[in-house]
């Protein structure tokens, strides 16, 4: 196999769940030709120390992204209101994973 | 086979050991970085394997693991010949792990029922789920690459050819009946059941290359007696 050929392996983006209850998070990529591979390969780069109970794996020719160039229109107006934070009330002590 | 006596805990020891060091030379090699790390994962399982028998054995007989791992001479090991012969390329390496993971997806949990020995339990149901994987990857690759390019299926049944001659120390109706769907999906005939195998390693016989391998997996340990890190 060529570097050339090599390269054109698609991307993948992979997701992790740590464990139940809690949702998938993006962790990283990996390269391979099908979907079963992505998973495995996933697998073996992503969970190798006990990370995760559950793998997505998307092409990441499908992720649609935000332009970086759009950012002030984007985020900017949410920076300056503040009552959007939940930040006038307690908490209690129970709730996890918040 | 029926692993419960101590000579045939030392098979399934060695042929960890040593597939677990055949793999392991992949490491920086592998076609992808990916495909790197799923064999670095798979040799260090098996070496994980290895190490909890061989500390069992070295309990029994007076030694360690490492007493038996790299102070022992090429004609006490008893892994099957398949597990030391050269990784060739990739095809090969695949095949012959597709072939060693068949026949300890038998071994594996025939010694977690019948073994006596609570730490050989241990390591054998941990192991039955780590082979498992291995298995699963090395099907997978298989077929792949007997259902791909003229060149990576002639590559698989290259490898076919070299190995079969090999499988007589683990072959048993099971295997072969677990082997021949995996080549059948990999667009490959399973060759006759009848045809003509190399002799066991029960007597210590073994192929030029694990004097080889050994020379290189020993060569620390014996320069450093005891060595720690």
């Amino acid at each position: 196999m060529s570097a050339q050929q090599r390269e054109q392996w698609p991307l993948w983006e992979v997701f992790l769940r740590s464990r139940n209850g809690l949702h998938h998070a993006h962790v990283g990529s990996v390269h391979a030709v099908d979907a079963e591979m992505a998973v495995e390969n996933a697998r073996d780069v992503y969970t190798r120390r006990g990370e995760g109970v559950s793998i997505w794996v998307v092409p990441s020719a499908q992720i649609v992204a935000s332009d970086p160039a759009d950012k002030d229109e984007l985020f900017e107006p949410a920076l300056n209101k503040v009552y959007r934070h939940p930040t006038f009330y307690e908490i209690p002590d129970g709730v996890a994973n918040i | 086979m029926s692993p419960t006596s101590d000579e045939s805990l030392l098979t399934v020891a060695d042929a960890c050991l040593v597939l677990s060091h055949r793999l392991s030379e992949w490491m920086s090699n592998a076609p992808t970085m990916e495909e790197d790390i799923a064999l670095g994962n798979i040799a260090l399982d098996l070496l994980g394997q290895a190490r909890g028998l061989l500390q069992v054995l070295g309990d029994e007989t007076g030694s360690t693991e490492d007493g038996l791992a790299y102070f022992r001479e090429a004609q006490e090991f008893r892994n099957p010949l398949i597990c030391e012969l050269p990784n060739g390329d990739f095809a090969f390496t695949l095949l012959r792990l597709l072939f060693v993971s068949i026949w300890l997806a038998r071994v594996w949990p025939q010694l977690a029922a019948t073994t006596d020995n609570a730490d050989v339990r241990g390591v054998a149901e941990k192991a039955v789920k780590e082979n498992a994987y291995h298995l699963r990857h090395a099907s997978t690759w298989c077929v792949r690459l007997g259902d791909g390019t003229d060149e990576s299926h002639g590559r698989l049944l290259r490898a076919l050819d070299e190995l079969w001659p090999y499988r007589g120390e683990i072959a048993s109706p099971q295997w072969y009946d677990a082997v021949e769907p995996v080549l059948t999906e990999a667009t490959l005939t399973m060759p006759p059941r009848d045809a003509w195998t190399q002799r066991s390693s029960a007597d210590g016989w073994h192929t030029e290359h694990l004097g080889y391998m050994l020379a290189e997996m020993q060569s620390l340990a014996r320069a450093h007696p005891g060595a720690t890190w």
